[in-house]
């Protein structure tokens, strides 16, 4: 299999995690499902870290984040598919 | 990264050298032959007079008290081949504060990587009770008070005694142990999300393989299950311990969290590191960090801090701070021998009696500070590794690393010993 750029722990996560240094926009990331070794493509609308999350879909400021399956905490502004997902969009909420 | 803040007189030294990249040298590795074919189920350990096994052979120079620290560092600076474990604290301290400050401290020299300890303390009340709680293992443990005496009397008794240890310690044999004798603790630090996805689910497997062989185990960080609690409680080999669990767990939330925060936590819980590495919430760093349980493991009971377990082999629970050293420190206290720390961003950490094994997954800490990290398991996050085979790798090193070969964070010097402290002293 050729080097992802992306990988995902679970089908129903909203979100995919950069794991290439030096990703830049317009990037056709191949992604990885690592639960089952499914693959998809999705464009990077901009340069992000290794590390760092993509949103997989279009996610509403208010709205749930699924990663590792699990409601990771809230978008706390609108987040389209292919952008950046953080602190800066997206907060706990727990404390 | 350089922080500078009113220091004119360095800003036009550091400007000098910005940009100088510092690399290790080009060399030829020396062709080492490492015995071949030795199997990875046994390990050569000192069997201590108590039958627990140590993979380190430490002569210790233990201060009840931060006003001992410095005769201790006296006498390990006369004695080769001792080893002082200063620390912050040890007077005024009391009721559950002060049981956890004894605890760790008996614990640390009760520790089968320990052969042999001297106790110094202001004063011979609580000295006598570390030295008595460390004598039940039957190892050599001597103790000095130093009121009365001064520095110089008691670095000069102490130095006696030690060089006696030192040359008794220096002639223990290793023997063939198996490795249902090996005890290994767990806790992860400066994560981010290739954590979660790699060095984290590389204990886990190790643990999966492991556990049903009769190793201890042992993973904690209680501030760090915040947002998978759920699955953590369920994780429980019986109800019953579930729900005592989840008991300590939310007695922290109400008892430390809620009682002390004075914002929301955001910038501690995830870390500054946590962030730049990518995590964005507690809820999604604790899902993260659970993958070092691995996917059969049940945890058998509940520790306190720096408390040793008595429920058998298996995998157990201990209530510690999420803090690293303080958490290592309270496991090695605990009587665990071998430490694995998966990293993300590069934690540093070491601990002064247990080697402690850093496991990345992240290509850019493996570039950018590889001499901190024992096995790179980043092949996962190319997908030319899978998680068993990591597993295997950090079963091989920690078998190797028992054996005697020195860890990274052993070579560095990395001797943090943080002691917890859970309120203000009177």
């Amino acid at each position: 299999m050729s080097k992802p750029h992306l990988l995902v722990h679970e089908k129903k996560d909203t979100v995919g995690v950069v794991v290439v240094e030096g990703l830049k926009a317009g990037t056709d990331m191949l992604c990885v499902v690592t639960h089952d070794n499914s693959d998809f493509r999705l464009t990077a609308k901009m340069d992000i870290p290794i590390g760092h999350k993509v949103a997989l879909k279009d996610i509403k400021s208010g709205e749930t984040i699924w990663k590792y399956g699990q409601d990771i905490g809230k978008a706390k502004a609108d987040v389209k598919q292919g952008e950046h997902l953080h602190v800066h969009n997206a907060k706990t909420k727990r404390w | 990264m350089s922080i500078v803040a009113n220091f004119d007189l360095v800003k036009g030294k550091l400007a000098r050298i910005k940009g100088r990249k510092i690399e290790a040298p080009e060399f030829k590795a020396p062709v080492v032959k490492r015995p071949t074919g030795r199997s990875l189920d046994s390990f050569l350990g000192w069997r201590r007079e108590n039958d627990r096994v140590g993979v380190r052979n430490h002569v210790l120079l233990l201060p009840l008290d931060d006003l001992s620290n410095a005769a201790c560092e006296a006498v390990a600076n006369n004695i080769k081949g001792t080893l002082a474990i200063p620390h912050a604290y040890g007077r005024l301290q009391f009721g559950e504060d002060l049981d956890v400050h004894f605890r760790t401290l008996i614990g640390t020299g009760s520790n089968p990587n320990v052969a042999a300890v001297i106790v110094i303390g202001i004063e011979d009340g609580w000295t006598k009770r570390v030295v008595d709680g460390i004598a039940k293992t039957g190892k050599p443990v001597v103790g000095f008070g130093i009121e009365g005496h001064g520095d110089i009397a008691t670095i000069a008794k102490a130095s006696y005694v030690a060089k006696e240890f030192v040359q008794w310690a220096t002639e223990l044999q290793r023997e063939k142990c198996g490795i249902e004798e090996l005890w290994v603790s767990t806790k992860c630090g400066e994560s981010d999300t290739t954590t979660g996805l790699s060095s984290c689910p590389t204990v886990g497997n190790m643990y999966d393989k492991w556990i049903p062989r009769g190793v201890y185990g042992v993973f904690g960080e209680t501030s760090e299950i915040t947002g998978a609690e759920h699955l953590c409680k369920a994780r429980a080999a019986t109800p019953e311990v579930g729900e005592r669990w989840y008991k300590m767990w939310k007695a922290y939330q109400d008892d430390v969290i809620e009682a002390h925060k004075t914002d929301d936590l955001s910038d501690s819980q995830p870390t500054k590191g946590n962030i730049a590495g990518g995590l964005t919430t507690i809820e999604e760093k604790a899902l993260g960090n659970l993958e070092k349980i691995g996917r059969e493991c049940t945890y058998i009971d509940i520790l306190q801090p720096a408390e040793a377990p008595t429920k058998g082999p298996g995998l157990y629970y201990m209530d510690t701070s999420s803090a690293a050293a303080e958490c290592v420190t309270l496991m090695a206290a605990g009587g665990y021998v071998v430490h694995t720390f998966p990293t993300g961003q590069g934690n540093v950490i070491g601990n002064p009696i247990v080697p402690v094994i850093k496991i990345t997954g992240n290509p850019k800490t493996m570039r950018t500070m590889p001499e901190h990290i024992d096995v790179d398991v980043s092949g996962i996050l190319r997908r030319d590794m899978t998680i068993p085979q990591a597993g295997d790798a950090l079963i091989e090193n920690i078998v190797r690393t028992a054996n005697g070969r020195l860890t990274a964070a052993e070579a560095l010097g990395h001797r943090e010993f943080s002691m917890t402290k859970l309120y203000r002293s009177a």
